[in-house]
């Protein structure tokens, strides 16, 4: 894994990425959104604050994901009308993939491009990827709250998404996202907290 | 690589926040770090949107609530499952059925690790709850309907609308007290699968029954748990274990005592030790009794069955038998009555009684017997011709017969047992018996 080094164009401060597909990182002095082209990188806007948040899981949390070993290196924070939730990007060895956190339930999935995706969705419709059928639980309506560290595309100051997840009789889980002009699906499934053998992560006063 | 070592600002310790209720003032603690989305004032009962810095009033406290202090103080910790939960929530929910409110409490616990678990209350009976991490299967065969969840198949129980009526505390998501849900319970005790319709979307959960007891020493409650009433949709039966069991024993008997009797009779002599043919003159006045010739009886102890077959026709003979031992002068008395009428009338032919009769005497010793024989019936009636048979070590079907029965009386009560608890179980579904619903209540 390759940590390229560069300064931030704003304040100055060395930026490390620990992986070398990043796209986007946010300095973690001035808070500044960067994002990498081919030369330098190039300040695109600024987080605010981000929003008190009880996800036990920080940026560096190591954990086991199918006997691969991952790393959270940023992540992305939602905010629906429940309250937020928290879309980890961590890097394993083969490729990065995303640790949902909503409200301690945690869901582990990997992008899925080129399958046939509808271009809109109705709870309890059936749909099949890699012959996994899947039923529309949840449609969710939702908007980008803050970002930290690194992700594999460009994420921030992004209008209302739809989000609509889906559930199978297996215990696989999947996601349209609906942020772009067409959807993106991400699959993957339920995973338990302690099946992940998380280290590194926040401690929390009394516990 | 630490992370704190290349992070200046690393986010601050989450701690337990105190804040105040604006609707009154009160004091107010928030246990689930940010994860709440409603909290609800302990002293003014106001909703208030958790996730908002100001902690905005969404539902005013309403009077008609009044009070329902938690079994769980909020605040309190415990240990399910080797996981330590707080009880930071805590609800009542009333449904209605045949116009009858019935109501549980729910109790929101949380671990800021494994984040929000559930602990249902009705009447003593308790349910340990959790969300579902994969989808049920809905099946309906022959207006039957249930759902399968990882290879268990649930039964139907109970499907109504479910009222928020009381709350405290934290929760997950929107709480307002007069919120309705449509809730479906499948039971497969000593888990229920429930299913809530709220919209569109349907959440599922599943609970595992949990004695009163197990909830007192997982929170360290003082006092005892008050004793559950009735049967719960999900209580596993005391009885479906010992039904299974009772019903193995039974069979393992009874293989045993079918085993033993295929023993008894292949092996047992059944051999014809003595045979006399006699005649009773009823007309004559001379001394009736007599003594047989001696027989030889060998082997073992066993028993000796006496059979007397006699001519009788609408008459009736009385036998006072003695098989007396020749060497020991031992009598085993017993006396026989043989009777047989027939006839016909308005019905028919009918019969009474038999021309025949069989006596089995048991443990009888080896050595040499004769019989005494002292017939009598009524005056008049001409010659009764009888013959008697007696043999030695004749299988005695009947004790087999006794032993099965003992063996299956426990076993047929307890399965009475199962099913009575089965039948307690299901008269409170929408699967119930016609009686027993309505109670008392005859306008319908």
């Amino acid at each position: 894994m390759t940590q390229p080094a560069a300064n931030c164009p704003n304040c100055g401060a060395p930026i490390v990425f620990r992986w070398s597909s990043s796209v986007q990182t946010v300095c973690t002095y001035c808070k500044s959104i960067l994002v990498r082209t081919d030369v330098d990188l190039k300040k695109v806007g600024q987080v605010a604050d981000l929003p008190p948040n009880g996800s036990p899981i920080q940026i560096g949390t190591e954990g086991v994901y199918n006997h691969h070993p991952f790393v959270a290196v940023g992540r992305i924070i939602y905010e629906y009308d429940q309250g937020t939730w928290n879309e980890w990007h961590v890097v394993m060895n083969n490729g990065s993939a995303w640790l949902s956190d909503a409200q301690d339930n945690y869901v582990f999935t990997f992008a899925a491009p080129g399958r046939k995706l509808p271009a809109q969705a109705r709870v309890g419709q059936h749909y099949i990827w890699d012959n996994e059928t899947y039923v529309v639980t949840t449609i969710t309506t939702a908007h980008y709250r803050g970002v930290e560290g690194e992700l594999p595309f460009q994420y921030w100051d992004k209008e209302d998404v739809v989000f609509v997840d889906l559930m199978s009789e297996h215990g696989k889980f999947a996601t349209l996202d609906y942020s772009d002009e067409s959807p993106a699906l991400y699959l993957g499934e339920s995973v338990e907290f302690d099946d992940l053998k998380l280290k590194n992560l926040r401690s929390f006063e009394g516990w | 690589m630490v992370v704190s070592s290349d992070h200046p600002n690393p986010p601050a310790t989450p701690q337990v926040k105190a804040m105040n209720c604006p609707g009154c003032g009160a004091a107010l603690t928030l246990r689930s770090f940010t994860q709440a989305v409603t909290v609800v004032c302990q002293s003014c009962h106001s909703i208030l949107d958790a996730q908002d810095p100001q902690l905005k009033i969404l539902q005013q406290f309403q009077k008609t609530t009044g009070e329902d202090p938690p079994l769980i103080p909020l605040g309190t910790r415990g240990k399910l499952r080797g996981t330590a939960y707080e009880a930071v929530g805590f609800q009542r929910r009333t449904i209605h059925v045949d116009g009858i409110p019935y109501s549980w409490h729910e109790y929101v616990l949380f671990n800021p690790y494994k984040g929000f678990r559930y602990l249902t209350e009705y009447n003593g009976h308790w349910n340990d709850v959790s969300t579902l991490k994969a989808l049920p299967t809905l099946n309906s065969f022959v207006g039957e309907v249930t759902v399968s969840y990882l290879g268990e198949k649930y039964r139907h129980f109970q499907t109504a609308e479910a009222a928020t009526t009381y709350v405290l505390g934290e929760f997950p998501w929107q709480v307002r007290v007069g919120e309705t849900n449509e809730v479906t319970d499948y039971v497969s005790p000593p888990r229920v699968l429930s299913s809530e319709k709220s919209g569109k979307e349907v959440s599922w959960s599943m609970g595992e029954y949990v004695s009163g007891r197990d909830v007192w020493k997982a929170f360290s409650l003082a006092g005892e748990p008050s004793q559950p009433i009735g049967v719960y949709e999900n209580q596993p039966s005391p009885f479906s274990a010992d039904t299974k069991q009772i019903w193995t024993i039974f069979a393992a008997f009874a293989l045993l005592v079918i085993v033993m009797l295929i023993g008894f009779a292949s092996f047992a002599g059944n051999e014809q030790v003595f045979q006399g043919d006699y005649a009773f003159d009823t007309n004559s006045r001379s001394e009736p009794s007599f003594v047989t010739d001696p027989f030889e009886l060998k082997g073992r102890t066993s028993t000796l069955e006496l059979s007397t077959h006699t001519s009788l026709d609408n008459n009736w003979i009385y036998l006072n038998y003695a098989l007396v031992n020749q060497d020991t002068e031992k009598a085993y008395d017993f006396g026989r009555e043989v009777s047989y009428y027939h006839g016909y009338d308005e019905d028919g032919s009918w019969t009474e009684g038999s021309r025949s009769d069989s006596v089995a005497i048991p443990s009888v010793p080896p050595g040499t017997y004769y019989l005494r024989v002292e017939p009598e019936s009524d005056r008049g009636h001409g010659t009764i011709h009888y013959a008697i048979t007696a043999r030695r070590d004749v299988p005695q079907f009947s004790f087999f017969g006794i032993a099965l029965l003992a063996l299956l009386v426990p076993a047929a009560l307890i399965t009475w047992r199962s099913i009575n608890f089965e039948h307690m179980r299901w008269a409170e579904s929408d699967h119930a018996p016609m009686e027993s619903r309505n109670d008392g209540d005859d306008d319908e």
